[in-house]
């Protein structure tokens, strides 16, 4: 699950391209990642692959109070 | 005049804090933040939306704006630090404005999962800034927590109502030793103004300037509403009486009563 849509990946897909494919620069700031409920520190999303019934999350800015 | 917010250590001229959210361009969000003044801007944390134009982000770091992340939408204390720590990743810093609601309709926080939220992400080095019902013995709990700010509301989010219980909040004033925020309901100008008025030291707000017929010209108002409030509370008002007291002296009056010549 990528953002809540069931999402076919190919194996070894790592977190860090989710990310790029998500919002295109990768290094680009305001971006967070959530694997299965926790806390990915971006430093882990290169070596962090995704297996079979992960859910990711992709986040960033948006307007709120 | 030097009158700092300090909040957690940092020191802010402007006690407006704006939020960012109900406003339909980000052209609008631009000049509505910059004529605010503000200096700290709550930004929220979604889902990539590749469709969406521009970025929040982008108009508040222009700004030179320090970014408030909240928790908006969170109904658990396990969703709200979740959120804070994607959103201490995502923008680089520990600040958080806690948000905890217990009901959609009415969007009040809920005190329980609240308070434990507070709790673990002070242990976890956060600067917390609670955004908490009038209840003075919850906001006495939340500062006993360790939060750096409490936030009451004055009315639900987005109502404009004003501030409903002008009691509560002076009896949270009168206890607390870190900076209150009035935190949500504020309609227009003469709402925040009553709030600075009431001692709260500083005000934060979105709907009311983001959902304006004007933005930008409803950000100014608050500006000077709030630095107009705060004078006032400064200044010391004079008490409410029943009846009139003359500010022109008695004292020296001539008698101009009609009287017969003497003769």
């Amino acid at each position: 699950m990528l953002n809540g849509r069931p999402t076919r990946l190919r194996t070894g897909v790592t977190v860090a391209e989710l990310v790029a494919r998500q919002v295109g620069d990768p290094q680009r700031p305001g971006v967070a990642a959530a694997l299965n409920g926790q806390v990915l520190p971006r430093e882990a999303w290169p070596r962090t692959e995704v297996s079979d019934g992960d859910a990711v999350e992709v986040l960033t800015a948006s307007q709120g109070g | 005049m030097d009158d700092p917010l300090v909040i957690g250590g940092e020191r802010f001229v402007s006690r407006l804090i704006m939020g960012t959210g109900g406003v339909g361009s980000m052209e609008a969000l631009e000049q509505a933040l910059r004529v605010s003044g503000a200096e700290l801007t709550t930004v929220a944390l979604r889902r990539v939306d590749p469709a969406s134009s521009g970025s929040v982000l982008e108009v508040v770091e222009r700004l030179g704006c320090r970014v408030l992340p909240n928790t908006a939408g969170c109904h658990t204390a396990r969703d709200a630090v979740v959120t804070a720590r994607l959103a201490r990743e995502a923008f680089d810093t520990p600040w958080v404005k806690l948000e905890v609601i217990g009901d959609d309709r009415t969007l009040l926080p809920d005190a329980p999962e609240l308070l434990d939220a507070a709790e673990q992400l002070v242990d976890d080095g956060f600067t917390v800034l609670a955004y908490t019902n009038d209840d003075p013995v919850l906001a006495r709990r939340l500062e006993e927590a360790g939060c750096a700010a409490v936030m009451p509301l004055g009315s639900p989010i987005g109502s404009g109502a004003g501030i409903r219980n002008p009691y509560n909040l002076a009896i949270i004033l009168e206890r607390a030793e870190v900076p209150v925020i009035l935190d949500a309901g504020i309609g227009t100008a003469s709402d925040a103004a009553i709030a600075m008025e009431l001692g709260c030291d500083g005000v934060l707000l979105a709907s009311a300037v983001t959902r304006a017929r004007h933005p930008a010209m409803m950000a100014e108002s608050m500006r000077r509403a709030v630095e107009a409030g705060r004078l006032a509370h400064l200044a010391g008002r004079i008490p409410r009486r029943l009846y009139a007291e003359a500010s022109t002296p008695v004292e020296g009056m001539p008698d101009l009563r009609r009287r017969s010549r003497a003769s």
